[in-house]
């Protein structure tokens, strides 16, 4: 018996309309379908674009038909609302931008517009990508599809969410800190952040433009390296974009890991851990030694730091992105007499808690007196943190570690105190400090029956090497899909 | 200099410099919060960086070059779309000017 259809691949998929035994409308009424029956319990969409998608796969059926179609043709994804669709409202998960409708695409999404892929529609996150269990959406928490009481991981949890409980094929995301990883791990599934500058952002909201980038989510490695074909290279509109050759990612995966030497850092296996997770890790490395592949103990000293460096220098940069929002020429408006007043009001109304404290905390930390003492002092402690990764990869060509210290928590547990939420990214957050591409992918379940993730961290563009590390492992990893 | 708490009158007064208007329990949980997250940021005084050159930026260094030309035509009524408020082809704003 052949697997319903919202359970496929996109290279399943992909094969399948290729040979034309399904169709994009039939693929995208499937998940459509899932949809309606799965996400009123976990909340993974914002926006489901449905008479949109049905015309996008009826073009892509006919564009298949045709012969020579793209990868992504008539492949249904989810975007996360931090993408500028164009005539599809776009919030950022914020009261700020509820009502926004961009009139132009963000780069990947005109990309993948023209591959003809398909957009389901927009996926939940923590308000502005703050945050790192989707509890700070203005619209409701998402719930992770293992277990509903607990969270699927932030920012990007509805894209993470949707993709485990194959509402859609696969999704788009974003990763300042461990936005795409965090989910990934705690949802199980297969998360990517490429290398800083490797994608456009235009046309995504900004929250700290130092660290922002794009990736995808996906249920199985082959699929990453898909997604990362259309999403990478160079674009005249985002200067920071990398002018860089993009490689055959697909071509990386060979499932030959003999003589990789893959660091692990002693920083990253730390007190209070989850035993579980240590162990899943422990046993991922064992693998590779057994594939042939070498694993050499390496330090990141300054790990430690992390955390509180990545605090002010994404609120310093946020505080400046977020002024934009003024209630003068979109967005949420709260009547005053005059304009520091309209401002100031349409600013409380429209933006949430956490999104105040991050404002709050980097204006701060930009504030006369106080730049020095902070953001200044932010960005050298980043220079040591990413020296330690330049040093260690003179020892390594990957570095492997847990993706968190501990699986999903439940929702509610760390909403009281915003250090404890933060103290989630602690294994993810250098990682963009650096710059680094960083995989996450399932590698075991705890007691729980919870994921657990495995990051992988390459040298800057070393995407190839990652990818065909994380499907080496996977070719002898059966992921469990969640009984939803 | 870097110190360990936040006062209200110093809450007070980056919520002007932010541009945000908050009420009286969002100021008392603000400087709560603030300050345990200050206290905790207090640790990158640990590390002597005097030395150290600050990273403004990671990636491939350097800035991509395009020709100045224009490729965006303007289109003053798609951007008026999400006005919160507009008269003819212009945003409506108060009154700024006496």
């Amino acid at each position: 018996m052949t697997s319903p259809l919202h359970k496929l691949t996109i290279a399943e998929a992909a094969t399948r309309l290729d040979r034309r035994e399904i169709s994009a409308r039939e693929l995208t009424r499937a998940c459509l379908d899932r949809i309606a029956a799965v996400d009123p319990r976990l909340h993974a969409f914002l926006t489901i674009s449905e008479s949109q998608a049905l015309a996008q796969a009826d073009a892509a059926d006919l564009r298949i038909k045709a012969g020579g179609a793209p990868a992504l043709c008539g492949i249904p994804l989810g975007i996360k609302d931090i993408f500028c669709t164009r005539g599809v409202r776009t919030t950022c998960a914020s009261r700020i931008l509820e009502n926004f409708v961009p009139p132009f695409d963000a780069t990947v999404i005109e990309r993948l517009r023209a591959d003809g892929a398909i957009f389901l529609g927009k996926t939940n996150l923590d308000e502005f990508a703050m945050g790192s269990s989707t509890e700070n959406s203005a619209f409701g928490p998402t719930r992770n599809p293992f277990d509903l009481e607990r969270v699927p991981g932030g920012s990007s949890g509805g894209s993470g969410a949707a993709v485990a409980a194959d509402e859609c094929i696969a999704a788009l995301g974003t990763d300042t800190g461990g936005s795409i990883r965090l989910p990934a791990a705690f949802c199980g599934i297969v998360g990517i952040k490429p290398t800083y500058s490797r994608v456009s952002r235009y046309g995504v909201i900004a929250y700290a433009s130092s660290l922002d980038q794009v990736g995808p989510f996906t249920k199985c490695v082959r699929d990453g390296a898909i997604m990362m074909q259309a999403l990478a290279g160079v674009d005249p509109r985002d200067s920071t974009c990398s002018a860089r050759p993009v490689p055959d990612y697909a071509r990386a995966l060979t499932g030959e890991v003999k003589g990789l030497r893959i660091g692990v850092p002693r920083e990253y296996f730390v007190e209070g851990m989850q035993p579980e997770v240590e162990r899943a890790v422990r046993s991922a490395l064992a693998n590779y030694r057994e594939m042939g592949a070498e694993t050499v103990e390496i330090s990141l000293s300054h790990t430690e730091y992390a955390i509180a460096a990545y605090y002010l220098i994404a609120t310093a940069e946020a505080s400046a992105n977020l002024a934009r929002y003024d209630g003068v020429r979109y967005g949420l408006r709260v009547a005053a007499d005059n304009h520091i007043e309209l401002y100031n009001r349409s600013r409380d109304a429209g933006f949430g808690a956490e999104v105040k404290r991050r404002i709050m905390l980097g204006t701060f930390a930009l504030s006369a007196g106080y730049y020095d003492a902070y953001y200044l002092k932010a960005q050298k402690v980043r220079t040591l943190i990413r020296r330690d990764f330049e040093q260690a990869f003179e020892r390594c060509d990957l570095i492997a570690t847990p993706t968190t210290p501990a699986t999903a928590f439940r929702i509610g547990e760390r909403t009281s105190d915003p250090l404890q939420m933060y103290l989630s990214d602690i294994f993810t957050i250098s990682v963009n400090l650096a710059g680094l591409p960083g995989l996450a992918m399932p590698c075991g379940y705890d007691q729980g029956g919870m994921p657990i993730g495995l990051q992988l961290v390459g040298p800057p563009f070393g995407e190839e090497t990652m990818l065909r590390a994380a499907d080496a492992f996977e070719r002898a990893f059966t992921p469990q899909r969640p009984a939803l | 200099m870097a110190q360990k708490r936040i006062s209200r009158e110093q809450v007070i007064h980056v919520s002007e410099l932010a541009r945000i208007e908050l009420t009286d329990s969002e100021l008392s949980q603000l400087e709560t919060d603030l300050s345990n997250i200050l206290g905790y940021i207090d640790k990158l005084n640990q590390l002597d960086t005097a030395a150290v050159e600050p990273t403004l930026q990671v990636g491939d260094p350097g800035t991509l070059w395009r020709e100045d030309a224009v490729t965006n035509h303007p289109e003053p009524e798609a951007m008026l779309q999400n006005a919160p408020a507009r008269e003819g082809r212009f945003f409506k704003v108060p009154k700024i000017i006496d």
